[in-house]
């Protein structure tokens, strides 16, 4: 406890948080990195619907394949590398390239076929309703 | 050579938190290509200022979000996005032209005339 005396109290709390974060970075899902990813990915949920919302710019919207199948949702596709002219030099390249897939496990709730995909700026849209039986329903008390 | 240089200190005066996008810079003899991601920011919300020899990209981020809708999961996390670039100076600040399409905003910014290469013989005496 001689270490203690010689650090204020609070640069423990912020130990604490840093560790606390670390393993919160490393508590994956089973399918994979949730932090870095291409395309990012918000998730919501309204009693109605599931709202997933893919960050993908510059994409042809037709050349994404979307897919549900027992009840994962796949997002593929490619982007292509910015040409590079000759005689250029690339100062900064952060933009991802390739090709990218993420795929997400959905709820039981939700009929998959109803679900809707739509690409505007950038950002794939994809909201899928859930089983009429599993909308909740207020009963009125007579 | 480095011509444009990053400010990586924030403005003391820095409004709210944003996201960082991701950019390209590419330089070829006659200017610079900038590409930036700004996915979920429509045309209109983007906003690009020079201000004497600092450039600054903003975009606010709007997307449609259903009445009632709670976030179960979010990577993107801040609804904007803003990256600062210091131009060196034989980037002419007034040409820059933009386009944006996809989410992806491309900025061409060219160099003044009298920095542009000029081969220079070397005369062998």
């Amino acid at each position: 406890m001689l270490s203690r005396s010689l650090f204020p109290r609070d640069v423990f709390a912020e130990l604490e948080r840093l560790q606390r974060e670390m393993q919160q970075a490393f508590d994956l899902s089973i399918r994979g990195g949730a932090r870095s990813g291409f395309p990012a990915l918000n998730i919501g949920s309204t009693p109605k619907s599931l709202e997933i919302y893919a960050f993908v710019p510059g994409i042809d919207p037709a050349t994404i394949e979307v897919q549900i199948e027992k009840g994962v949702l796949t997002i593929a596709g490619e982007r292509a590398a910015e040409p590079v002219p000759e005689k250029s030099t690339v100062h900064i390249d952060e933009r991802f390239a390739g090709r990218f897939r993420r795929v997400i496990t959905l709820p039981d709730d939700i009929d998959p076929n109803s679900a809707t995909a739509k690409y505007r700026d950038g950002v794939l849209h994809i909201s899928i309703a859930r089983q009429e039986t599993a909308i909740p329903r207020r009963i009125a008390i007579q | 050579m480095t011509t444009a240089i990053e400010k990586t200190t924030a403005k003391s005066a820095q409004p709210e938190a944003a996201l960082l996008p991701p950019v390209n810079v590419i330089e070829d003899a006659n200017g610079i290509t900038l590409s930036a991601d700004l996915p979920g920011v429509p045309k209109d919300k983007v906003n690009l200022t020079v201000e004497a020899d600092t450039l600054t990209i903003e975009g606010e981020v709007s997307l449609s979000l259903p009445e009632g809708m709670e976030s179960l999961h979010a990577e993107v996390n801040l609804p904007r996005y803003r990256r600062v670039f210091t131009l060196s100076k034989e980037l002419d600040a007034d040409k820059v032209s933009a386009e944006f399409t996809n989410g992806v905003l491309k900025l061409r910014i060219p160099k003044v005339a009298h920095a542009q290469p000029k081969r220079i013989e070397i005369r062998v005496e």
